[in-house]
Protein backbone atom coordinates (compact mmCIF):
# COMPACT_ATOMS: atom_id res chain seq x y z
CA UNK A 1 0.00 0.00 0.00
CA UNK A 2 2.73 2.46 0.91
CA UNK A 3 4.22 2.02 -2.72
CA UNK A 4 0.96 3.04 -3.85
CA UNK A 5 1.25 6.43 -1.89
CA UNK A 6 4.94 6.64 -2.90
CA UNK A 7 3.88 6.26 -6.71
CA UNK A 8 1.01 9.16 -5.94
CA UNK A 9 3.80 11.28 -4.25
CA UNK A 10 6.13 11.12 -6.57
CA UNK A 11 3.16 12.29 -9.44
CA UNK A 12 2.20 14.86 -7.30
CA UNK A 13 5.87 16.23 -6.53
CA UNK A 14 6.89 16.21 -9.88
CA UNK A 15 3.80 17.83 -11.20
CA UNK A 16 3.88 20.81 -8.32
CA UNK A 17 7.20 21.72 -10.31
CA UNK A 18 6.10 21.58 -13.35
CA UNK A 19 3.53 24.23 -12.49
CA UNK A 20 6.12 25.99 -10.44
CA UNK A 21 8.21 25.76 -13.56
CA UNK A 22 5.96 27.09 -15.77
CA UNK A 23 4.35 29.59 -13.85
CA UNK A 24 8.33 31.03 -13.50
CA UNK A 25 8.82 30.92 -17.30
CA UNK A 26 5.50 32.73 -17.99
CA UNK A 27 6.47 35.10 -15.26
CA UNK A 28 4.03 34.68 -12.63
CA UNK A 29 5.36 34.10 -9.17
CA UNK A 30 2.58 30.99 -8.73
CA UNK A 31 1.92 27.26 -9.50
CA UNK A 32 0.49 27.01 -13.08
CA UNK A 33 -1.42 23.76 -13.14
CA UNK A 34 0.81 21.83 -11.08
CA UNK A 35 -2.24 19.63 -9.87
CA UNK A 36 -3.41 18.92 -13.61
CA UNK A 37 0.01 17.72 -14.50
CA UNK A 38 0.39 15.32 -11.61
CA UNK A 39 -2.98 14.04 -12.68
CA UNK A 40 -1.56 13.17 -15.99
CA UNK A 41 1.52 12.35 -14.94
CA UNK A 42 0.14 9.65 -12.24
CA UNK A 43 -2.60 8.22 -15.62
CA UNK A 44 0.81 7.91 -17.51
CA UNK A 45 2.77 5.93 -14.85
CA UNK A 46 -0.37 4.07 -13.75
CA UNK A 47 -1.04 3.04 -17.82
CA UNK A 48 2.96 2.43 -17.69
CA UNK A 49 2.57 -0.21 -15.11
CA UNK A 50 -0.13 -1.84 -15.76
CA UNK A 51 1.86 -2.74 -19.75
CA UNK A 52 4.57 -4.01 -17.85
CA UNK A 53 2.84 -6.05 -15.26
CA UNK A 54 3.52 -4.61 -11.93
CA UNK A 55 0.33 -2.49 -10.82
CA UNK A 56 -1.05 -4.98 -8.19
CA UNK A 57 -4.52 -3.78 -6.55
CA UNK A 58 -2.72 -3.07 -3.26
CA UNK A 59 -0.94 -0.30 -5.24
CA UNK A 60 -4.37 1.22 -6.11
CA UNK A 61 -5.59 0.45 -2.90
CA UNK A 62 -2.88 3.13 -1.38
CA UNK A 63 -4.05 5.70 -4.10
CA UNK A 64 -7.65 5.10 -4.00
CA UNK A 65 -7.61 5.67 -0.39
CA UNK A 66 -6.08 9.18 -0.58
CA UNK A 67 -8.96 9.63 -3.71
CA UNK A 68 -11.74 8.79 -1.40
CA UNK A 69 -11.09 11.26 0.83
CA UNK A 70 -11.55 14.13 -0.85
CA UNK A 71 -14.66 14.69 -0.73
CA UNK A 72 -14.52 15.51 3.31
CA UNK A 73 -11.59 17.37 2.32
CA UNK A 74 -13.65 19.33 0.37
CA UNK A 75 -16.07 19.47 3.44
CA UNK A 76 -13.41 20.91 5.31
CA UNK A 77 -12.05 23.18 2.77
CA UNK A 78 -15.10 24.65 3.26
CA UNK A 79 -15.84 25.01 6.77
CA UNK A 80 -12.62 27.38 6.17
CA UNK A 81 -13.47 29.44 3.49
CA UNK A 82 -14.25 33.18 4.58
CA UNK A 83 -18.09 32.36 3.76
CA UNK A 84 -19.15 35.61 5.77
CA UNK A 85 -16.92 37.81 3.40
CA UNK A 86 -18.62 36.23 0.62
CA UNK A 87 -22.08 37.15 1.18
CA UNK A 88 -21.30 40.70 2.95
CA UNK A 89 -19.10 41.62 0.25
CA UNK A 90 -22.15 43.28 -1.79
CA UNK A 91 -24.66 41.62 -4.09
CA UNK A 92 -22.03 42.27 -7.01
CA UNK A 93 -20.21 39.19 -5.64
CA UNK A 94 -23.18 36.78 -5.56
CA UNK A 95 -24.42 38.11 -9.15
CA UNK A 96 -21.18 37.72 -10.74
CA UNK A 97 -20.54 34.64 -8.98
CA UNK A 98 -23.80 32.90 -9.77
CA UNK A 99 -25.09 34.50 -13.48
CA UNK A 100 -22.67 33.53 -15.70
CA UNK A 101 -22.90 29.83 -13.98
CA UNK A 102 -25.92 29.77 -15.34
CA UNK A 103 -25.73 30.70 -18.62
CA UNK A 104 -23.29 27.99 -18.75
CA UNK A 105 -26.11 25.56 -17.79
CA UNK A 106 -27.96 27.02 -20.77
CA UNK A 107 -25.03 26.59 -22.74
CA UNK A 108 -23.56 23.41 -21.76
CA UNK A 109 -26.31 20.80 -23.84
CA UNK A 110 -25.37 22.80 -27.15
CA UNK A 111 -21.56 22.35 -26.30
CA UNK A 112 -21.99 18.73 -25.80
CA UNK A 113 -24.29 18.42 -28.74
CA UNK A 114 -21.56 20.02 -31.27
CA UNK A 115 -18.55 18.37 -29.63
CA UNK A 116 -20.14 14.84 -30.14
CA UNK A 117 -21.03 15.22 -33.65
CA UNK A 118 -17.91 16.87 -34.83
CA UNK B 1 -11.68 19.42 31.18
CA UNK B 2 -8.39 20.94 31.23
CA UNK B 3 -6.91 17.46 30.23
CA UNK B 4 -9.23 17.69 27.19
CA UNK B 5 -8.30 20.64 26.03
CA UNK B 6 -5.05 20.00 25.90
CA UNK B 7 -5.67 16.47 23.62
CA UNK B 8 -8.10 18.94 21.35
CA UNK B 9 -5.08 21.12 21.17
CA UNK B 10 -2.33 18.97 20.40
CA UNK B 11 -4.14 16.67 17.67
CA UNK B 12 -6.26 19.32 15.65
CA UNK B 13 -6.02 17.11 12.55
CA UNK B 14 -7.25 13.79 14.42
CA UNK B 15 -9.98 16.01 15.60
CA UNK B 16 -10.43 18.01 11.98
CA UNK B 17 -11.26 13.66 11.17
CA UNK B 18 -13.93 13.60 13.89
CA UNK B 19 -15.56 16.56 12.89
CA UNK B 20 -15.80 16.08 9.04
CA UNK B 21 -17.40 12.11 9.52
CA UNK B 22 -19.64 13.27 11.93
CA UNK B 23 -20.73 15.87 9.36
CA UNK B 24 -20.36 13.46 7.02
CA UNK B 25 -22.80 11.56 8.97
CA UNK B 26 -25.62 13.30 9.32
CA UNK B 27 -25.73 14.69 6.56
CA UNK B 28 -26.45 11.22 5.02
CA UNK B 29 -28.72 10.94 7.49
CA UNK B 30 -30.47 14.31 6.31
CA UNK B 31 -30.14 13.05 2.12
CA UNK B 32 -31.93 9.88 3.25
CA UNK B 33 -34.79 10.93 5.47
CA UNK B 34 -35.71 14.36 4.30
CA UNK B 35 -34.52 14.28 0.76
CA UNK B 36 -35.19 10.69 -0.01
CA UNK B 37 -31.44 10.57 -1.57
CA UNK B 38 -32.38 13.15 -4.54
CA UNK B 39 -29.64 15.23 -3.03
CA UNK B 40 -27.04 13.38 -2.51
CA UNK B 41 -25.39 13.15 0.98
CA UNK B 42 -21.79 14.66 -0.24
CA UNK B 43 -23.51 17.97 -1.77
CA UNK B 44 -25.43 18.37 1.82
CA UNK B 45 -22.11 17.66 3.20
CA UNK B 46 -20.21 20.47 1.56
CA UNK B 47 -22.97 23.09 2.02
CA UNK B 48 -22.91 22.29 5.56
CA UNK B 49 -19.31 23.00 5.13
CA UNK B 50 -19.74 26.31 4.36
CA UNK B 51 -22.66 26.78 7.36
CA UNK B 52 -20.06 25.49 9.45
CA UNK B 53 -17.79 28.47 7.71
CA UNK B 54 -20.25 31.26 7.70
CA UNK B 55 -20.75 30.38 11.55
CA UNK B 56 -16.75 30.33 12.09
CA UNK B 57 -16.48 33.53 10.65
CA UNK B 58 -19.24 34.79 12.86
CA UNK B 59 -18.39 33.29 15.94
CA UNK B 60 -14.43 33.17 15.71
CA UNK B 61 -14.16 36.77 13.42
CA UNK B 62 -11.24 35.28 11.23
CA UNK B 63 -10.84 34.61 7.29
CA UNK B 64 -10.77 31.03 7.51
CA UNK B 65 -14.23 30.49 9.07
CA UNK B 66 -14.46 27.50 11.38
CA UNK B 67 -10.87 27.05 11.58
CA UNK B 68 -10.23 30.44 13.22
CA UNK B 69 -11.95 28.73 16.30
CA UNK B 70 -8.90 27.33 18.35
CA UNK B 71 -10.58 23.99 18.85
CA UNK B 72 -11.01 23.68 15.00
CA UNK B 73 -8.14 24.58 13.85
CA UNK B 74 -7.35 20.96 12.66
CA UNK B 75 -9.82 21.86 10.36
CA UNK B 76 -8.38 24.02 8.27
CA UNK B 77 -4.85 21.97 7.97
CA UNK B 78 -7.67 19.12 6.96
CA UNK B 79 -8.59 21.70 4.33
CA UNK B 80 -5.39 23.38 2.87
CA UNK B 81 -4.28 23.25 0.01
CA UNK B 82 -1.65 20.19 1.06
CA UNK B 83 -4.44 17.81 1.34
CA UNK B 84 -6.85 19.69 -1.20
CA UNK B 85 -4.31 18.96 -3.72
CA UNK B 86 -3.18 15.57 -2.73
CA UNK B 87 -6.39 13.64 -2.49
CA UNK B 88 -7.71 15.36 -6.15
CA UNK B 89 -4.61 14.35 -7.73
CA UNK B 90 -5.16 10.56 -6.34
CA UNK B 91 -8.90 10.55 -7.85
CA UNK B 92 -7.08 10.33 -11.60
CA UNK B 93 -6.19 6.62 -10.97
CA UNK B 94 -9.49 5.59 -11.89
CA UNK B 95 -9.34 7.83 -15.38
CA UNK B 96 -7.91 6.22 -18.63
CA UNK B 97 -5.74 7.94 -20.52
CA UNK B 98 -7.56 6.33 -23.95
CA UNK B 99 -10.67 8.19 -23.06
CA UNK B 100 -8.77 11.65 -22.26
CA UNK B 101 -6.89 11.86 -25.56
CA UNK B 102 -10.12 11.15 -27.22
CA UNK B 103 -11.91 14.08 -25.81
CA UNK B 104 -8.65 16.05 -26.14
CA UNK B 105 -9.19 18.32 -28.68
CA UNK B 106 -13.09 19.12 -26.70
CA UNK B 107 -11.37 19.50 -23.46
CA UNK B 108 -9.72 22.54 -24.96
CA UNK B 109 -12.86 24.22 -27.18
CA UNK B 110 -14.65 24.20 -23.73
CA UNK B 111 -11.75 25.54 -21.80
CA UNK B 112 -12.04 28.84 -23.98
CA UNK B 113 -15.11 28.98 -24.13
CA UNK B 114 -15.94 28.43 -20.62
CA UNK B 115 -13.16 31.61 -19.67
CA UNK B 116 -14.35 33.93 -22.11
CA UNK B 117 -17.92 33.28 -21.01
CA UNK B 118 -17.07 34.19 -17.19
CA UNK B 119 -14.80 36.66 -17.88
CA UNK B 120 -17.18 38.73 -20.16
CA UNK B 121 -20.15 38.06 -18.03
CA UNK B 122 -18.11 39.19 -14.80
CA UNK B 123 -16.61 42.43 -16.32
CA UNK B 124 -20.33 43.25 -17.80
CA UNK B 125 -21.75 43.17 -14.34
CA UNK B 126 -18.15 44.77 -13.07
CA UNK B 127 -19.57 47.47 -15.62
CA UNK B 128 -23.12 47.40 -14.47
CA UNK B 129 -22.33 47.56 -10.75
CA UNK B 130 -20.34 51.17 -12.04
CA UNK B 131 -16.25 50.19 -11.60
CA UNK B 132 -14.48 51.56 -15.15
CA UNK B 133 -10.94 51.43 -14.34
CA UNK B 134 -9.50 48.17 -16.59
CA UNK B 135 -7.68 46.86 -14.06
CA UNK B 136 -10.36 46.68 -11.51
CA UNK B 137 -12.83 45.50 -14.33
CA UNK B 138 -9.97 42.36 -15.38
CA UNK B 139 -9.75 40.86 -11.78
CA UNK B 140 -13.55 40.93 -11.31
CA UNK B 141 -13.48 39.11 -15.07
CA UNK B 142 -10.86 37.16 -13.34
CA UNK B 143 -12.67 36.49 -9.99
CA UNK B 144 -15.60 35.14 -11.89
CA UNK B 145 -13.25 33.01 -13.83
CA UNK B 146 -12.36 31.46 -10.24
CA UNK B 147 -11.10 32.60 -6.75
CA UNK B 148 -7.50 31.86 -7.41
CA UNK B 149 -7.42 33.50 -11.02
CA UNK B 150 -9.03 36.41 -9.73
CA UNK B 151 -6.30 37.36 -6.85
CA UNK B 152 -3.01 36.23 -9.12
CA UNK B 153 -4.57 38.58 -11.76
CA UNK B 154 -5.29 41.52 -9.71
CA UNK B 155 -1.57 40.95 -8.06
CA UNK B 156 -0.27 40.59 -11.12
CA UNK B 157 -1.66 44.15 -12.77
CA UNK B 158 -1.63 45.78 -9.36
CA UNK B 159 -5.33 46.25 -8.25
CA UNK B 160 -6.64 47.58 -4.68
CA UNK B 161 -6.72 44.83 -1.83
CA UNK B 162 -10.72 45.64 -1.64
CA UNK B 163 -10.91 44.45 -4.81
CA UNK B 164 -8.72 41.22 -4.82
CA UNK B 165 -10.91 40.51 -1.75
CA UNK B 166 -14.29 41.22 -3.97
CA UNK B 167 -12.78 38.93 -6.72
CA UNK B 168 -12.36 35.99 -4.44
CA UNK B 169 -15.52 36.53 -3.04
CA UNK B 170 -16.95 36.26 -6.54
CA UNK B 171 -14.82 33.17 -6.85
CA UNK B 172 -16.20 31.59 -4.39
CA UNK B 173 -19.85 32.37 -4.82
CA UNK B 174 -19.19 30.52 -8.25
CA UNK B 175 -17.94 27.54 -6.46
CA UNK B 176 -20.74 27.69 -4.98
CA UNK B 177 -22.91 27.76 -6.84
CA UNK B 178 -21.92 25.22 -9.00
CA UNK B 179 -21.49 23.15 -6.16
CA UNK B 180 -25.13 22.64 -5.68
CA UNK B 181 -26.30 23.15 -9.10
CA UNK B 182 -24.40 20.46 -10.52
CA UNK B 183 -26.42 17.80 -9.05
CA UNK B 184 -29.75 19.42 -9.21
CA UNK B 185 -29.44 20.16 -12.89
CA UNK B 186 -26.91 17.29 -14.24
CA UNK B 187 -29.94 15.23 -16.04
CA UNK B 188 -31.08 17.99 -17.74
CA UNK B 189 -28.36 19.28 -19.42
CA UNK B 190 -27.13 15.75 -20.34
CA UNK B 191 -23.89 15.13 -18.04
CA UNK B 192 -23.96 11.96 -17.98
CA UNK B 193 -21.02 10.34 -19.53
CA UNK B 194 -17.13 10.65 -19.31
CA UNK B 195 -16.62 12.61 -22.04
CA UNK B 196 -19.29 15.56 -21.19
CA UNK B 197 -17.80 15.35 -17.55
CA UNK B 198 -14.72 16.33 -19.13
CA UNK B 199 -16.10 19.11 -21.32
CA UNK B 200 -18.02 20.46 -18.54
CA UNK B 201 -15.07 20.74 -16.41
CA UNK B 202 -13.31 22.76 -18.92
CA UNK B 203 -16.60 24.56 -19.56
CA UNK B 204 -17.26 25.34 -15.80
CA UNK B 205 -13.74 25.22 -14.35
CA UNK B 206 -13.74 26.09 -10.92
CA UNK B 207 -12.32 22.62 -9.68
CA UNK B 208 -13.55 22.37 -6.19
CA UNK B 209 -17.04 23.40 -7.35
CA UNK B 210 -16.93 20.72 -10.66
CA UNK B 211 -15.42 17.88 -8.42
CA UNK B 212 -17.91 18.31 -5.65
CA UNK B 213 -20.95 18.75 -7.59
CA UNK B 214 -20.24 16.18 -9.56
CA UNK B 215 -19.33 13.76 -6.65
CA UNK B 216 -22.15 14.15 -5.85
CA UNK B 217 -23.76 13.62 -8.78
CA UNK B 218 -21.98 10.47 -9.52
CA UNK B 219 -18.09 9.76 -7.89
CA UNK B 220 -17.17 8.29 -11.13
CA UNK B 221 -17.46 11.00 -13.57
CA UNK B 222 -14.79 13.29 -10.99
CA UNK B 223 -11.60 12.62 -12.35
CA UNK B 224 -12.92 13.38 -15.83
CA UNK B 225 -14.57 16.79 -14.52
CA UNK B 226 -11.51 17.49 -12.58
CA UNK B 227 -8.67 16.75 -15.10
CA UNK B 228 -9.71 19.62 -17.75
CA UNK B 229 -10.83 21.78 -14.63
CA UNK B 230 -7.37 21.66 -13.65
CA UNK B 231 -6.37 23.70 -16.87
CA UNK B 232 -8.55 26.08 -16.51
CA UNK B 233 -7.01 27.98 -13.60
CA UNK B 234 -3.53 27.69 -15.24
CA UNK B 235 -4.67 28.78 -18.20
CA UNK B 236 -6.76 31.60 -16.87
CA UNK B 237 -3.79 32.96 -14.71
CA UNK B 238 -1.79 32.84 -17.80
CA UNK B 239 -4.51 35.15 -20.29
CA UNK B 240 -6.20 36.93 -17.78
CA UNK B 241 -3.87 39.59 -16.49
CA UNK B 242 -2.11 39.36 -20.52
CA UNK B 243 -4.31 38.60 -23.79
CA UNK B 244 -7.65 39.53 -21.85
CA UNK B 245 -6.46 42.80 -20.18
CA UNK B 246 -4.67 44.10 -23.02
CA UNK B 247 -8.16 44.12 -25.02
CA UNK B 248 -10.11 45.52 -22.08
CA UNK B 249 -7.83 48.61 -21.79
CA UNK B 250 -7.49 48.37 -25.26
CA UNK B 251 -11.94 48.76 -25.42
CA UNK B 252 -12.39 51.31 -22.49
Amino acid sequence: MIYGIAILAFSFLLGQWMGVLLGHWIGIDSNVGGVGFAMIILILTKEGFQRKGWFKPELEYGVDFWGKLYIPVVVAMAASLNVKAAITSGSLAIAAGAIPVFICFAVFPYLNKALKTS
Amino acid sequence: MSELIQVIDSYGLIVAFLVVGLVMYFSEIISKKIFRSKIPGSAIAIFAGLVLGYIGGVFGGGEKGLSDIPVFKGVGFMGGGMFRDFTIVATAISASFFLIKKSGLAGMISLFLGLIIFFIVGVSLGWAWGFRDPVTLTTIGAGACTYIIGPITGAALGASSDIIALSIGIGVVKTITVTIFTPILAKRIGLNSEGSAMSYGGLMGTTSGVAAGLAATDPKLVPYGAVTATFYSGLGCLICPSVFYLILDWLV
